[in-house]
């Protein structure tokens, strides 16, 4: 008698949980143009490193006919693999079983997954497909939404936490992902929202479609919520594998570096910005001019597009760039654009990776609607993240850098390791119009030619200040530098701050302007 | 990259302007509108549950004016100072959205 009888029973028991909700469901998914959980886990992790965790894990439920109900792996697939090469934590809610509600069970499969990545100081990523809590189990449903978001909250800022949205999120479901770093969404295929569409019409008489409420590119453009915006499944695997290899995997190590490249970017680095500084350009050609191989992935692409924030590697070390974009709102700071900024720069100082800023902004955007939707307590929250982040910090001032802006964008005040400005850079406490006005307004008013006067008031402060050397003369600024020696002195001042130490008094933690 | 020329604007910020481009967020924002203390506007969107005033009333401040039902809530909506009732634009049974202008009032000479 050898063991043969009770492998083939295994192997028979595996088969029907790993089909899910069946034939019937699984044809029904692949109808709506998504793929099932499994293949997902399979098309993100390298091949046969795959291993499922709780895959005979059953519900307890005994009301409203549940004792009955079999749901294969209570609709959640969890387990370890290794993505190039990287060890991750990951589970796939299967919208085949029972719509992927989250019962009791089903929570505590992700919490146990969540605890062993925490443990082993590996990345998690959670796929969420779910119609919500299942409302048979009640209270047990609550209960493991908030026994995720505690673990959610424990994990930040200690392992990279990714939430790749692939069906509907709705409800309490929705903080989970709200949590965790980083966030990807899929044209068509992901929903999210509080409350849905049929509530919104039932109790406030309003009707939206669940596309416009809270589709892909509603939380890629409008809210934020989403960080990277996809226009199928396969894209979104991809740039979620492209993420994974510029992150490192826990806050206790650095991201891994790779062979160093140059720049591969055709254009010289010296004609991408036009001299006047009312003309716009993309700054994202002045990254691509600096990275390894030109390369750059974009975090937040849509979203407040007057800050570009994203990653790219100097010598092979993963960099966080944080640069204002001329090229949308002329590059203001204003609430989203602040928001989008502070955390990302958090998110660079938890993970140890250096931060380089690009700065040219002609201050806040002026407005009721900005000042009423808190465009002090959001413009604070960069302030407190530059202040706070103890990586490697370097700014280059590649033009405009008025006012409380400069203060802001990582200004030698905040604590910036190295201040750099091309000869182009205007360093000012506001703009050469608004300051000739203000200061020389007796002059201006009083003169017979109030326009010719105005000019040549400007004129003059245009030649006295806006200029780089007002600040270097101060040591603000450390070097005044020619455009084409930027990726040199980036990569000097990497190397110099290899061993930072900075002390930061002992505290619980701060109190930033949430 | 280099494909045709986008289509630049003029953008005030302090005392100049500068060319770039809009995004969709900022092109659909709401344009803040002073609002008159003679409007009686709706916080909230919800349902008329009950009217206590007609047009031409004078109203005293703290008076109620009607019951806005909205989030299973019966929010009393009170007189915000003495005046007179120009206009209601509302009926019981139906359901406004946020922001409707429900009253319009106009001033009394109180003694």
């Amino acid at each position: 008698m050898t063991l043969k009888k009770n492998i083939l029973a295994l192997r028979q028991k595996k088969a029907i949980v790993e089909k899910g909700g069946g034939d019937k469901a699984i044809e029904k998914q692949v109808a709506m143009g998504k793929m099932t959980a499994r293949d997902r886990i399979l098309a993100l992790l390298d091949a046969n490193s795959f291993h499922e965790y709780d895959l005979f894990v059953e519900h307890e439920e005994r009301n409203f006919g549940m004792d009955d109900k079999v749901l294969a792996g209570d609709g959640v697939i969890t387990g370890t693999g290794t993505m190039n090469g990287t060890p991750i934590c990951i589970y796939a809610q299967d919208f085949t079983v029972m719509g992927g509600s989250l019962g009791l069970k089903h929570a505590r499969k992700i919490t146990k997954i969540m605890d062993h990545a925490l443990k082993m100081k590996v990345p998690c990523i959670g796929i969420n497909d779910s119609g919500g809590a299942r409302i048979q189990e009640g209270i047990g449903a609550l209960a493991g939404y908030g026994e995720i978001f505690y673990r959610n909250t424990m994990a930040s800022g200690v392992i990279p936490q990714i939430s790749v949205i692939l069906g509907p999120c709705a409800g309490g479901a929705v903080y989970s992902p709200a949590l965790t770093d980083f966030v990807f969404v899929v044209e068509n295929i992901s929903k999210m929202f509080i409350t849905g569409p049929n509530v919104i019409e039932t109790v406030l008489g309003e009707k939206i479609s669940q596309e416009d409420l809270g589709g892909a590119r509603v939380h890629a453009e409008i809210t934020g919520n989403a960080h990277f915006y996809a226009l199928s499944e396969m894209e979104c695997i991809e740039q979620i594998k492209e993420l994974v290899s510029l992150i490192p995997h826990s806050n206790q190590e650095k991201a891994a570096s790779v062979e160093p490249k140059e720049p591969s970017f055709k254009k010289n680095i010296e004609n991408i910005i036009p001299a006047d500084p009312k003309q716009p350009y993309d700054v994202r050609e002045v990254i691509h001019a600096l990275t390894d191989d030109s390369k750059f992935l974009e975090v937040h692409e849509l979203w407040a597009a007057n800050i570009v924030i994203g990653f790219g590697r100097l010598n092979g070390e993963t960099i966080g760039f944080v640069a204002n974009q001329p090229l949308y709102l002329a590059g203001v700071l204003d609430c989203d654009a602040s928001d989008k900024a502070a955390r990302f720069i958090r998110y660079c100082d938890a993970f140890n990776i250096p931060i380089v800023t690009l700065e040219d902004m002609p201050g806040y955007l002026p407005g009721v609607d900005q000042e009423h939707a808190g465009v002090i307590r959001h413009g604070a929250k960069m302030l407190y993240a530059y202040s706070e982040a103890t990586v490697p910090k370097i700014t280059v001032i590649l033009r405009k850098a008025y006012g409380g802006g400069y203060i802001a964008m990582n200004s030698r005040h905040l604590g910036a390791d190295f201040m750099l400005a091309w000869p182009s850079a205007e360093i000012a406490v506001m703009g050469p119009e608004g300051a000739a006005n203000i200061i020389f307004r007796k002059e201006i008013m009083e003169a017979e030619d109030e326009d010719a006067m105005r000019q040549q008031k400007v004129q003059e402060y245009i030649e006295k200040f806006a200029n780089p050397y007002v600040a270097a003369s101060k040591g603000y600024i450390d070097a005044v530098i020619e455009p084409l020696e930027t990726r040199d002195m980036l990569l000097h001042a990497l190397e110099v701050s290899k061993n930072k130490d900075d002390f930061r008094p002992a505290k619980k933690h701060g109190i930033p302007p949430f | 990259m280099e494909t045709e020329k986008p289509e630049y604007v003029d953008f005030a910020v302090t005392a100049r302007k500068y060319k770039t481009l809009l995004t969709t967020k900022y092109k659909n924002r709401k344009q803040w509108i002073n609002p008159s203390p003679y409007d009686i506007q709706s916080i909230i969107p919800g349902t008329i549950l009950e009217i206590f005033i007609k047009e031409g009333d004078i109203v005293k401040e703290g008076e109620p004016l009607l019951i806005l039902e909205a989030m299973k809530m019966q929010n009393r909506i009170e007189m915000p100072f003495t005046a007179r009732i120009k206009k209601i634009n509302v009926e019981v049974g139906v359901r406004i959205p946020k922001d409707s202008l429900m009253i319009e009032l106009e001033a009394v000479d109180v003694e």
